[in-house]
């Protein structure tokens, strides 16, 4: 591993940072290093501020978690006994007082995912091929769209939850201006589902259509022109271009809405609060609550490394399926 | 992912090349876009809207629908600045300090970390490469409980010190910084080695400010991802004065249900200073989340 000093001279790894350089007037304080050589420890003094607090806070704690979820670890209680694979085997065994409600919270995220993902994939793809187009004032709707996705999920929430109040929110106001009696959005089912869908769309729509827009100006223009002296009309170029064009982006977006929306939190969390009893208590809720609130630690390291690892199949299974796709 | 779009240029000059899309559709799907697109940009604004113009209503209005107040006040805010159960300002103040504090220790720690990944050779980089683009796959959730009880051991709970240093491990810093490196001319940095300039003066004098753009991106995306973080200070942080804005809005919320109008408030601070940021700065904010975005 020795590396070219200035002139291609090789520095003798073995010789001491920065030694083979004569130039250097304070390289020997490491920081420093040899100028051109990068041997010694001046890249590790570099790396060290980064590398501690990823390892305290990235690296340890994603092994931590799987001891964690080994013992019955209560975060008030001194002792907390190694139980081996008890909390695993629970929340796949019926009856424990684990596996009910985890797998409510599960069901109540695949729900969210299913019904919250193709409204995130195509609403943005729309907006954005109709953005790609050169218009005066796109870099305007462009913003717009954009704008609710820098603010913080607690505003979403707290906002919604009083626009979509059963009594005195907003859109019950306009749908009773139509005849629609109120609506208990954020109290029953399927209703509580549109009040977590909607305002998700509102705040992420933005970010979805940004990267499509991206993807949208790497296809070519001569592919578009070629297209239309085929004939092809507009539907059919959006057929035939711009979606083989972006199918990369499309499996990326794909991907990333999925896992975001199996990571949602502060919409349940402040929109529904979980009703109508358990039923949209998304599973972060339900980690956070058992962890974090009734300090079953190793119940809740146990459930966050199970959906981490359904996160992981179904990333996996994303990008298999298209990637098949391609290849037909 | 990240390899195949190495080549790509860095976020600033990336501006130019805008619309390369379609052109010329008739002059009525040209009006009907427009109006679908105007009736959406209403449907995204108008929230927004509501929210400030709810948080001048007095309690009695706040119930009713009105756009603009019939008799607008302040009493929402002198009310909420001065109660003690919710310090409004003391939270804004608090997650003013930590977004800052950790926006520059991300940038901090990030460039020297990236440049290290983008220009040095050294046993072990491919490793450690390797170890933090995994990490990037790591979902955060699962890091949540270990995470909380290594902030116990070290007694951080409660401290505002529990919300700036544990995100600094992100590796979306190092990433997006070792990719605008990675493109930058390799000249510069021979002639300041030929001008026996040692690694870290290679680093400050030339790579940083060369990098300015990329940095501020950086640190404006750390702060608003900071400033915006929920469930994390939401179980990190408990006494009234010690939390941030977000886990702040929550406790709002239970402690006046329907009294929208104090609440609305608070949604208003919180979303004012990323607002300001959002306008002033726009394009930065916009690209370097598409840029990031596709880096996968």
């Amino acid at each position: 591993m020795t590396t070219t000093d200035l002139g291609g001279r090789a520095t003798p790894p073995a010789a001491g940072p920065g030694a083979g350089s004569l130039r250097r007037g304070r390289g020997r304080r490491g920081s420093g290093g040899a100028p051109g050589g990068g041997g010694g420890i001046a890249p590790y003094l570099f790396l060290a501020p980064y590398l501690i607090v990823f390892g305290l806070f990235v690296l340890a704690p994603s092994v931590y978690v799987i001891w964690i979820s080994l013992h019955d670890w209560d975060f008030l209680l001194p002792g907390k006994p190694f139980v081996g694979l008890r909390n695993y085997i629970n929340m796949f065994q019926g009856g424990t007082v684990t596996s009910g409600p985890f797998w409510q919270a599960m069901e109540a995220t695949g729900k969210f995912v299913l019904f919250s993902v193709p409204l995130l994939v195509a609403i943005p793809l729309a907006v954005a091929v109709v953005l790609n187009q050169k218009f005066p004032g796109r870099n305007f709707f462009r913003a717009a769209f954009f704008a609710p996705y820098v603010l913080g999920v607690a505003v979403v929430g707290i906002l919604w939850a009083f626009l979509l109040d059963p009594n005195i929110g907003l859109v019950n106001y306009y749908l009773n201006k139509i005849g629609i009696d109120n609506v208990p959005w954020t109290t029953q089912t399927p209703w509580v589902w549109a009040a977590l869908v909607g305002p998700t769309v509102w705040w992420t729509l933005g970010f979805n259509t940004v990267i499509y827009l991206a993807g949208l100006q790497d296809i070519p223009r001569e592919l578009y022109e070629a297209a239309k002296v085929d004939g092809a009309n507009r539907w059919q170029q959006f057929r035939n271009v711009t979606l083989p064009g972006l199918r990369p982006v499309l499996v990326f977006v794909i991907t990333i809405t999925i896992l975001a929306s199996a990571n949602v939190f502060g919409q349940p969390y402040l929109i529904t609060e979980g009703r109508p009893g358990f039923e949209t208590r998304s599973a972060i809720m339900y980690i956070g609550q058992e962890g974090l609130r009734e300090f079953r630690m190793g119940n809740a390291a146990a459930a966050s490394f199970i959906l981490t690892l359904c996160l992981i199949v179904i990333s996996v299974g994303v990008f298999v399926l298209f990637r098949e796709r391609r290849e037909r | 992912m990240a390899t195949a779009t190495e080549t790509r240029p860095p976020a600033t000059q990336a501006r130019q090349p805008v619309g390369g899309g379609t052109k010329g559709p008739s002059l009525a799907s040209r009006l009907g876009s427009y109006t679908g697109l105007l009736l959406l940009t209403v449907l995204f604004v108008s929230p927004l809207l509501f929210m400030v113009t709810t948080s001048f209503k007095t309690n009695f209005e706040a119930a009713q629908p009105t756009w603009i107040p019939k008799d607008p006040t302040t009493e929402n805010y002198t009310f909420i600045f001065n109660a003690t159960q919710t310090p409004v300002l003391r939270w804004f103040a608090n997650s003013l300090i930590a977004a800052a504090a950790q926006a520059a220790l991300i940038v901090i720690t990030a460039s020297m970390a990236a440049y290290a990944l983008a220009r040095m050779e050294f046993p072990g980089k491919r490793l450690i490469t390797a170890l933090v683009i995994a990490t990037i796959f790591i979902p955060p959730i699962v890091l949540l409980i270990p995470n909380y009880v290594i902030v116990a051991e070290l007694g951080w709970l409660d401290s505002l010190t529990a919300v700036i240093v544990p995100g600094v491990g992100g590796a979306f810093g190092v990433f997006f910084l070792r990719q605008f490196f990675v493109s930058l001319p390799m000249e510069l940095e021979e002639a300041a080695r030929l001008d026996g300039a040692t690694r870290w003066q290679i680093f400050y004098k030339v790579i940083l400010p060369l990098s300015k753009p990329a940095l501020a991106t950086l640190a404006l995306l750390s702060f608003l991802t900071n400033w915006n973080d929920f469930l994390w200070p939401l179980y990190v942080l408990f006494s009234p004065e010690r939390l941030t804005i977000q886990p702040g809005l929550s406790t709002m919320q239970s402690a006046f249900t329907t009294d929208y109008a104090t609440i609305m408030v608070g949604g208003v601070i919180a979303s004012v200073p990323v607002l300001i940021l959002f306008v002033i700065a726009q394009r930065f904010i916009i690209e370097g989340v598409s840029r990031s975005g596709l880096k996968g």
